[in-house]
């Protein structure tokens, strides 16, 4: 919402501080986003005073003027181009040097042969309306020379105001004023509309017949057919106005508050609405068939081009306001072009309504169409202040307009409503706020904004002004108690608590300690979107996605990893190795679908930083750096599945207890740049268990014997077999097992390899005796042989 | 004679300074004193022979002891300052170490996890639950009304009939709400959607911290003494906090915790948009609508709730002037925040 500032101080009759107001509107109401000075481009305009008019002598419609404008060097000449300039008036003036809106610096310079040492200003050059037609006389007293922004009061702060959904009452200047004097001080009143004569009557709203659903004002008939759309609805008939440009302070008000200025009858409905909330709407009566106006549910693709000029459908679920035969307005949201007041119009229907908000919510939402209206009707507006808007929109309109009401409107209100009252117990603000609070206090900070407190019994009965529709219920007005105090009135003093019942989520722990164990693995970790295209034929898709790039809920980690990597490439970085820990989704038919946390890691490049003293290039990682990364993760994210030989598809997979697939590791296919090295990822899905807790084993003090077995192992037989018959042969007796080397080539039998292990054999209770070791690998040489024939190798 | 002693005791102040002197110290030392053409000793030594006998043996006596002395001191200090390079043999000991790849954990999940610990330190545990939610637990358990403008402010994601990306963490509250009893003390981290394009400050997926603590007599005082606490904790023991109203559907009072810039210390600048003030979050007592949709009886317990976004903390904090840098994995900004690549 932006606030004019003086429009503020002309509603509280004082002068105001734009620094002050935000301290206090950020403090007690809403914060304030920023203040922007207006018209400081205004600041080398002078006020001068022409003394003299004469002919140009080369040109007729220019004149010569000789100006008054305050200088030490007496009056200069100016030519001036206006119609209206005279002699003895006084007008704004740009003397050579300024520079004027819109960055026009005045030079000295020739006019048809005649020097010109400035400017007489039109108000459109001043960005001060749109008035060209000639230059700004104004009524000022104020000594030539004198600034003109200092000589007029036309300086103003704009102040841009956040407005909460809750707070409707704060989309004007009367409600934000109120505001202001609760914390300032002072009280509201609105100001006297220049111009405006009494009414010409008694101006008593009256109620409509048939139940408040229809009557008749100054030959017009309204019917509300559709009272759940409108459940208020006020008509009156303005005849007689001349449409034309405002008057300056009008157009000037409107402006200040960030309205463009039209003419004087919509401006007039629109500082209505910026100052009292009060929605208004004026239409002419020439275009109105009947002349009628029916309030009604529209009839299913119902037709209209509203103000903007595009052709909308309605649906039955809208309210349209209509004349005889078709829709005029998009109740609440829009009117359209044909019934739009123009420079012809002499008759007015001027309407002041109360839309549900719902309805004109879903409305707005359907046609993709709000207004200034339809923002205010959604939150809610004061029904109990419509009278009172009326009569003073009926007032604005004929003091810049003319015209005349010859007939009280039409109030149609079948179900009429009173202000709502809500109890209040001082004991619970205290309980809710944690501070004592004066009975007298809480009453006094309530009214202040408008409520009217009355005691009941122990409790406080609570009238809620008609503007305040979000306050329903007690709690509502301990907040109000609370802001209007001011919050930092409350100290903040830490209290002994009691401990929560609620212990830490264990999927938090697990994906803690699996982030750890990664980032000590030398990987770092990446934080992708989970929202990407689909990496899967059973990837959840988004209802209403934002792009198909973005229209699918991951359904796997690592192909967002492998995007990462390509754009790391994309930057001319070549060692890569990155993790995420995150939430993968799995459809479930029929329900949400399943989220299970997963791991990913992918790297590629140098298996390690270089160093000098290697001179060469580091060798990069290949499946074998891959396969021990992934037996780490999988200890990690899924404690007690083991890693095995991939079928089908990928190397490794890791399986669990129950003999689920859990995770796997490949190499992985991208778009790589020439220099870049293999790609290699794996994923995991993470246990949410708790880790398995390390079992303490008693350290050996017995040396242990090494012995270095260089088996021949013919093709088909791999390294688990051979490991499986050694670790049975040596039983408890072999504590570790290493393959030191494979060999191939020619000193070999044809379709074998040699592979070398070192098998460390230790008791922990006592010296092993030699035979016994040279027993355990006769045992295991002989299963080798005989199983797997596989022999040690000779020579 | 006076003259020359007088110089020499001069010189002999100067032994003082060696212990102290760096190498290219010593070097100008040694070349003021000692220096073959115009060392202030060996000037002195130079006019020995033309002196009287007993003043050049006095003399010499005392300015060759002198020259003794110094030499020493140099040369000691010499090796001493051969000692702090280290060359041993012909090992360089300034040729870099042998490094290894360093991992690291991203800047977001440092953030969380210091937020998070800060209020484990109050007692309020870690809660987690999905991020596909149903409209009730996303907003209607949450005191939002159907149709009502505040929900504007939470475009979603849906993925079927009634179930959405959860657009805040709060629909864990109610979960937490409806599955446990008072005292309630957790916060709540996770990630959050909302139909916002990436630019440089939104993006459709980001982190959130919520906080939750229902209890009897829990009240705004307990709110505002709890999150000043955390703000001075995460920012400064100094730091300026300040207050004001706001407004959610689930909270009643709403407030908004703001602290003094960081970056201008309140003389306004462009990270603060002039205010002086950073926004980190938003907080109130829990609505008592609220705590009824869960069950917990709203006469008898109040609570707070709060939460704050970790990706814009953290953008704060370490001046990050896009949030897509928090996205990008690019290993050299990941690197860091993790101490450097290797």
């Amino acid at each position: 919402m932006i606030l004019s500032r003086r429009w503020l101080e002309a509603l509280l009759g004082r002068s105001l501080d734009a620094r002050e107001m935000e301290r206090v509107l950020t403090a007690h109401v809403s914060p304030v986003e920023g203040v922007t000075p207006l018209h400081q481009d205004l600041g080398d305009v002078l006020i001068a005073r022409v003394l003299e008019v004469k002919k140009h002598p080369n040109a007729d419609r220019l004149s010569l003027c000789l100006v008054d404008a305050g200088g030490t060097g007496g009056p200069v000449e100016v030519v001036c181009g206006a119609p209206n300039v005279q002699a003895g008036k006084v007008y704004p003036f740009a003397p050579v040097g300024a520079v004027l809106p819109g960055g026009l610096k005045l030079e000295r310079r020739k006019i048809r042969g005649t020097e010109s040492n400035g400017m007489l200003c039109s108000a459109k050059e001043l960005g001060l309306g749109t008035d060209a037609g000639g230059i700004l006389e104004l009524d000022s007293t104020a000594a030539s020379g004198t600034r003109f922004l200092d000589a007029l009061p036309i300086a103003d702060d704009q102040i841009a105001l956040e407005v909460y959904a809750n707070r409707p009452d704060l989309l004007c200047h009367r409600g934000v004023a109120r505001e202001l004097a609760a914390s300032l001080g002072g009280t509201v009143k609105l100001p006297a509309i220049p111009g405006a004569t009494p009414p010409p009557f008694a101006l008593a709203p009256v109620r409509g017949a048939g139940g408040g659903r229809e009557g008749v004002t100054d030959g017009v008939r309204v019917v509300v057919e559709d009272v759940e759309g409108a459940p208020r609805y006020m008509i009156a008939v303005i005849r007689g106005v001349r449409v034309a440009p405002s008057p300056a302070w009008l157009a000037d008000r409107v402006a200040a508050a960030g309205q463009r200025p039209i003419n004087n009858v919509v401006d007039a409905t629109n500082y209505i609405l910026l100052e009292l909330n009060q929605p208004m709407h004026a239409f002419d009566l020439a275009k109105l068939r009947g002349p009628a106006v029916v309030v009604r549910r529209a009839k299913p693709n119902e037709r209209i081009v509203t103000l903007d000029g595009v052709e909308r459908t309605l649906s039955a679920d809208m309210t349209a306001i209509c004349d005889a035969e078709r829709p005029t307005i998009v109740a609440g949201v829009m009117g359209s072009a044909e019934s739009e007041v123009s420079a012809t119009t002499t008759d007015l229907v001027l309407e002041c309504a109360y839309f549900q908000a719902t309805r004109i919510r879903r409305t707005r939402r359907a046609l993709g169409l709000s207004s200034e209206s339809s923002y205010r009707y959604e939150r809610g507006i004061d029904m109990l202040g419509m009278p009172d808007a009326l009569r003073r929109a009926i007032d604005l309109i004929i003091a810049v307009a003319g015209g005349t009401v010859r007939e009280p409107p039409l109030d149609l209100w079948a179900e009429p409503q009173q202000a709502r009252s809500v109890f209040l117990r001082p004991e619970r603000v205290d309980r809710v706020l944690g501070l004592a609070f004066a009975r007298s206090e809480i009453e006094q900070l309530l009214s202040s904004v408008g409520f009217v407190v009355a005691p009941k019994d122990e409790r406080l009965a609570v009238q809620v002004p008609g503007w305040r529709p979000d306050v329903t219920r007690e709690v509502d007005l301990i907040e109000e108690v609370a802001r209007l105090k001011g919050y930092e009135a409350f100290p903040d003093e830490l209290r002994p608590y009691r401990p929560g019942t609620v212990p830490t989520a264990p999927a938090e722990l697990a994906l803690a300690r699996v982030r750890e164990r990664m980032a000590r693995a030398g990987f770092l970790e990446a934080r992708t979107s989970s929202l990407g295209p689909a990496d899967g034929p059973d990837a959840v898709a988004l209802r209403n996605p934002l792009s198909t790039e973005e229209g699918y809920l991951r359904n796997r980690l690592l192909p967002g990893l492998v995007r990462r990597v390509e754009y790391n490439w994309t930057v001319r970085e070549r060692d890569i190795r990155l993790f995420e820990v995150g939430t993968v989704f799995k459809p479930r038919p029929g329900q949400a679908p399943e989220e299970l946390p997963s791991l990913a890691g992918v790297l590629t490049g140098a298996r390690r930083p270089g160093h000098w003293t290697e001179g060469a290039k580091v060798p990069d990682m290949d499946i074998w750096d891959l396969k021990r990364h992934f037996e780490l993760a999988v200890e990690a994210a899924a404690p007690g599945a083991r890693v095995v030989s991939a079928i089908g598809g990928g190397v490794w997979s890791a399986i669990d207890e129950h003999d689920r697939v859990v995770g796997s590791a490949s190499t992985q296919v991208a778009d790589a740049p020439k220099w870049a090295g293999g790609l290699l990822g794996f994923e995991v899905e993470i246990a949410v268990a708790e880790a398995p807790r390390p079992a303490y084993a008693r350290l050996p003090t017995q040396p242990p014997t090494v012995q270095d077995l260089s088996l021949v192992v013919p093709a088909g037989v791999v390294a688990k077999q051979v490991e499986t018959r050694l670790r049975d042969a040596g039983g408890a007796l072999l504590e570790r097992l290493e393959v030191l080397d494979e060999y191939r080539g020619p000193n070999l039998p044809a379709n074998t390899r040699g592979v070398t292990w070192r098998c460390v054999f230790r008791d922990p209770s006592r010296t092993l005796r030699d035979s016994e070791v040279d027993d355990m690998i006769r045992r295991a040489l002989a299963a080798l042989e005989g199983e797997l024939g596989v022999r040690r190798r000779t020579g | 004679m006076r003259d020359l002693l007088a110089r020499l005791d001069g010189l002999r102040e100067r032994l003082g300074e060696i212990p102290q002197a760096d190498e290219r110290r010593l070097q100008e030392l040694r070349t003021e004193i000692l220096g073959r053409k115009a060392g202030a000793l060996t000037e002195i030594l130079k006019a020995l022979p033309a002196l009287d006998p007993e003043t050049r043996k006095s003399v010499g006596g005392t300015a060759n002891a002198l020259k003794r002395e110094l030499e020493a001191a140099i040369e000691a200090r010499e090796q001493e300052l051969a000692r702090a390079t280290g060359v041993v043999g012909d090992v360089d000991p300034t040729m870099p170490g042998r490094a290894q790849w360093r991992g690291g954990l991203h800047l977001v999940t440092q953030v969380v996890d210091e937020i998070c610990e800060i209020f484990r330190e109050l007692g309020l545990t870690r809660a987690v639950g999905p991020e596909v939610e149903t409209e009730r637990n996303n907003f209607y358990a949450l005191n939002f009304a159907k149709d009502h403008p505040a929900l504007d402010a939470q475009d979603s994601f849906y993925v079927a009939d009634n179930l959405l990306l959860r657009t805040h963490t709060s629909p864990v509250q109610v979960r937490t709400m409806e599955a446990s009893k008072p005292p309630i003390r957790v916060v709540i981290p996770g990630q959050v959607y909302r139909r916002d394009p990436f630019d440089a400050s939104h993006a459709p997926v980001f982190e959130q911290i919520e906080g939750l603590v229902v209890d009897e007599g829990i009240s705004f005082v307990d709110l505002k003494a709890t999150l000043s606490l955390f703000a001075r904790r995460f920012f400064a023991a100094d730091t300026a906090v300040r207050f004001h109203p706001s407004f959610f559907p689930f909270t009643e009072p709403s407030a908004d915790m703001s602290v003094r810039c960081t970056v201008c210390g309140g003389r306004g600048c462009a990270t603060c948009k002039q205010s002086g003030w950073m926004e980190i979050l938003g907080s109130g007592m829990v609505h008592p609508a609220v705590l009824e949709n869960c069950g917990i009886d709203s006469e008898r317990y109040t609570g707070f709730a709060f939460g704050m976004g970790p990706h814009r903390i953290a953008m704060l904090r370490y001046g990050i002037p896009d949030i897509r840098l928090l996205y990008e994995s690019d290993v050299r900004f990941l690197a860091q925040f993790a101490g450097g690549v290797q």
